[in-house]
Order: structure tokens, then sequence, then C-alpha cells
């Protein structure tokens, strides 16, 4: 488990990165959760067996990664921290579905392996971008924008608790699960048998720690509401960020740009 | 009419369980007092700190601040008024920075933005954390910590400063640090600790509470050369008036 804690612990510094200045930075924190939303509402609209379509939409992360510096080891670490839960998904699908469906030659690709594929790429791609995302806005940010664009109040508070009690969760955790190892000798003291109590007992702390900041939020005047002060506005540049990512999103969901760029190989080489 | 008064009328809390936290607690502090609040673990001050800003709501009496009873309904203009620092810096930290940390309050009590501005640099130059106002609130020290928590509460420019324990976790020059900064604030205080030490420097009156009932109230000098109150109260002597425990030369 501190392993785990310790993974989340460090998103924590995506709120770091977001304070780093880029032109991505600079743009309002409403035009980048915008064409995040498009981006992965795109890349979910696919079919299950569509892979090559999917594989270009790579460089709206990869162009937003580089325009705004932020370092791609560390995205990709975090990435990868996801990986197994994402494995564990899609694990059953080579299993279900045995059906040929693509051939490499003379190997057979089933349905199956292709809709496992297609559920990894589009997880590195809307994980990826979400990260991205929080790494060049900060998640308040995104909250408040969330909250401008008409998104209920009470839900935009509510993304940021949950965003805040995570990390709560997580340094609770953390210090119970130190504790239980210290004194666990071995492995005679990390069964499941002092696991479960754990379970319970970090929800009742967490539960109590969570309270005590609520007390302390709401001794500093929230009511619900985060107030914030309007640094940026939706102007040209976020325009031209919106409807630039937009088209292009359009273009790559109506053709496979991967087959199209194939043929255009294959075309000038034969 | 001073919203630097806090009055205690019979105070009395139960908790759900049936656990009586404060039994008839009664006591006036007025405009700029500084007084210290001690007792045993389970005396009842964390409880009674949460009554004086409405965090808890009497079983029976009351609490006022000035004029205004500290009711459901006056909740926010006593929470402007009494400015609340707790025991875990890091209950009160949350922001990605510390000038967005010490900004929320003003920003929640709807002070125009230049404003916030203003009140944000008045309070980290009055903590001495000025420098720190762009780094993220959890890469801070524990003394840099308590300094930011106790400038969230400035910056509201309260007119009572209620902290809970301030010196907890403190290494000693953090803990000297703080409290000249206690010393240096006009505000009325009110101190929750068992840093006997700091409470004779930073307080000028003592109430000290047991079993949830007020055992003494007055002035560091009497209250701490009463050893039998002391000892029954589960206390001691600050250790700035024991003897040498070496030479034994008396303090």
């Amino acid at each position: 488990m501190p392993s785990i804690a310790a993974a989340v612990l460090e998103i924590k510094q995506l709120d770091e990165l977001a304070r780093c200045d880029s032109p991505i930075h600079r743009l309002d924190a409403r035009a980048k959760v915008l064409v995040a939303i498009i981006f992965c509402g795109t890349v979910m609209s696919f079919g299950t067996h569509d892979l090559s379509a999917l594989l270009p939409f790579f460089i709206f992360p990869a162009v937003m990664i580089a325009r705004s510096n932020l370092p791609p080891l560390f995205i990709l670490k975090k990435m990868a921290f996801l990986c197994p839960f994402v494995f564990i998904v899609a694990l059953f699908n080579p299993a279900l579905d045995r059906t040929i469906v693509v051939h490499l030659g003379s190997v057979g690709i089933s349905g199956g392996w292709m809709s496992f594929f297609s559920i990894v790429v589009r997880f590195f791609l809307t994980a990826g971008t979400a990260l991205v995302l929080v790494g060049v806005t900060g998640f308040v940010a995104i909250c408040q924008a969330l909250e401008q664009m008409g998104v209920p109040q009470v839900f935009a508070a509510q993304l940021l608790f949950l965003y805040r009690y995570i990390f709560v969760l997580a340094e609770e955790g953390k210090r119970m699960s130190s504790a239980r190892e210290l004194r666990a000798y071995g492995s005679a003291g990390l069964g499941i048998a002092s696991f479960s109590p754990m379970i319970g007992y970090l929800l009742l702390r967490t539960w109590s720690r969570a309270e005590r900041i609520h007390m302390a939020m709401r001794a500093r005047g929230f009511d619900g509401a985060f107030q914030a002060p309007a640094t940026s506005h939706f102007g040209k540049a976020e325009m031209m960020h919106l409807i630039g990512w937009t088209m292009l999103f359009a273009f790559m969901r109506a053709e496979n740009m991967s087959r199209l760029l194939g043929t255009l190989i294959l075309g000038s080489l034969s | 009419m001073s919203h630097h008064v806090v009055e205690a009328r019979n105070l009395r809390h139960v908790y759900a369980d049936g656990t009586v936290a404060l039994d008839g607690v009664s006591f006036r502090i007025t405009h700029g007092e500084s007084v210290g609040i001690i007792g045993a673990n389970g005396a009842g001050k964390s409880t009674l700190l949460q009554h004086l800003n409405g965090h808890l709501s009497a079983t029976d009496g009351e609490v006022r601040i000035g004029d205004i009873p500290v009711v459901k309904g006056t909740l926010r203009e006593i929470r402007r008024s009494v400015g609340m620092v707790f025991q875990d810096a890091d209950d009160q930290l949350f922001m990605p920075t510390v000038r967005d940390d010490v900004a929320f309050g003003p920003r929640n009590l709807g002070i125009p933005p230049h404003d916030v501005e203003t009140c944000v640099a008045d309070a980290l130059e009055q903590v001495g954390a000025a420098h720190l106002c762009d780094r993220p609130p959890y890469r801070l020290s524990g003394g840099e910590k308590k300094r930011v928590a106790i400038a969230t509460v400035l910056s509201m420019t309260p007119d009572i400063l209620v902290m809970d324990e301030p010196t907890s976790g403190l290494d000693p020059h953090a803990r000297r640090q703080l409290i000249a900064i206690l010393k240096n604030f006009q505000h009325t205080k009110i101190i929750a600790s068992h840093d006997l030490d700091m409470i004779l420097e930073v307080c000028s009156r003592i109430v000290i509470l047991s079993d949830g009932s007020v055992m003494a109230d007055g002035e560091p000098g009497h209250i701490f050369n009463n050893s039998e109150l002391l000892a029954e109260c589960r206390l001691e002597m600050p250790l700035s008036m024991q003897g040498c425990p070496i030479c034994s030369r008396p303090a």
C-alpha cells in the first residue's frame, strides 16, 4: 500500500507543473477543458475493433506535452501505475471473442485481442489527456472552468473535494500501512486478518480527518462555492485552440489517418 | 459594541454517546486579553474552542461574541470575527499554493480581488512567510506550515484569534519564532495548549478546565504557583518556573 499511496501523492506534483508558464498554460482553462472533453468523446466514439484509427490521436497529448514543456516521463510513469487496472478490465476480451478479424501476414488476430488493445490505447489516450490537462491547468482551475461552463456548483465542489480527499485517504493509508508493516515481523502480520479491520479503520480515520478539513474550510467562510478571481478570458488564442483541435479531431474521426498515410506511402513507393 | 469580547454562559455540551464534554463553563474574555486554556487530555479544551466559532452547538447555555450569540444564523459574522487555527496545519492548508490558501478566506468574504492581494501580503508579512507565497503548502516544513496556517486566518482580519495547540510538533527554533509572533499580535487571543511555558510567556490570564468544568481562572503567576490545584487537574508547573533539575537551584 505505501507504493500505491506514494504514487497517488506524487500526482500532487501535477498541480505544481500547472504553475509553469507556456503558451498552453496561459490559455483559459475553459478552452483546455472543452478540447479535452471533445477529444475524449471522439476517442470513445470509435468501435471496439477500430484500433488503427485511434493511433493518430496520440498527436494531441504529444503536442500538448511538447508545447507546455511537461516532463513526458513523469506522465508516462503515472499512466504505467494505472496500467494493471486497465489490463484487469480488458483481460477477458481475448478469451471471450476468438473470431479472427485481421490478418498480419500469416498471423490472425482475434476480435478479442483487437478490443483488448483498443481498450488499452483508449486508456492511454484519455488518461494521458486527463493528466496533461491537470498538468497544464491545475485541478482547482479545472473545477472553476467547469462551474463557469454551467456545471452545477455542487458538482464542481464535489469534484474538488474528491480530489482533496483522495490525498487524505492516501496519506492516512500510507501511515497505517507503514505502522502495520513495521510490526508485522516478516509476513506473519500481513495477512487478511489484519488487513480487513485496517481498511475499516482507515475509512473512519479518513472520515474524521475529512471532517476536520471541512471544519477548517467553514471557519474561513466556505459555503460550498469556490471563489476565484477571473485571471484569464476566452479570447482569440482560446478560440483558435478550440476550433483547430476540434476540426482535427473531426477529420481524424471521419478518415482513418493511419490507413490514409499507409495508402499514400505505398502509392508513392509503387 | 465590541466584537473582541467572548463570553460563555453556563456552556454545556454532551456528545451523542452521552459524554459530557463541557459542564456549565462560564467566563468573559475582554478586548485584547490573551487567555490560555489549559487542562489534561479530555478536559474539554478542544470542545470549548469548537464552540467559539460555531462548529459545535451548545446542548445548554450559550456563547456570545460581542453582542452576537453564536447560533446558526450568525455563523458568517462570527467566523469573520473569530479566526480559528487548528492543531494540525495540514487540516487547514489544502490549496495548490500558499498564496491561494491565504486568499481562500478573504475571497469567501467577498473582498475585491485587489484587496485580497493586499490581505494576503499583509498576513504573510505578519508571520514572516512572505517568501513562501508561491510554494505548495505540502512542501513546507512544520514550522512554516504553522505560520502559514496562522496567516490563512489573519488574512480575514479577525478580531479574535483562537488557537489549538499552536506549538505542537515544532522544533525549539520554530516554537520560539511562533511565540514571538503571537506576542506581537494585538488581537484578543485564546490559546489551548499543553505547552505551559508558552502559555506563561504569551498569556496574561489562564483558565483551567477539568472534566468539562472551569477549575480556576486567573493570573498565570497565581495559578502556576498553586501546586495542589495543578496536581488535582493533572498539570504541573511550567518548566521555566521549576528549579534546575541538575543543581536544584530554584527558578
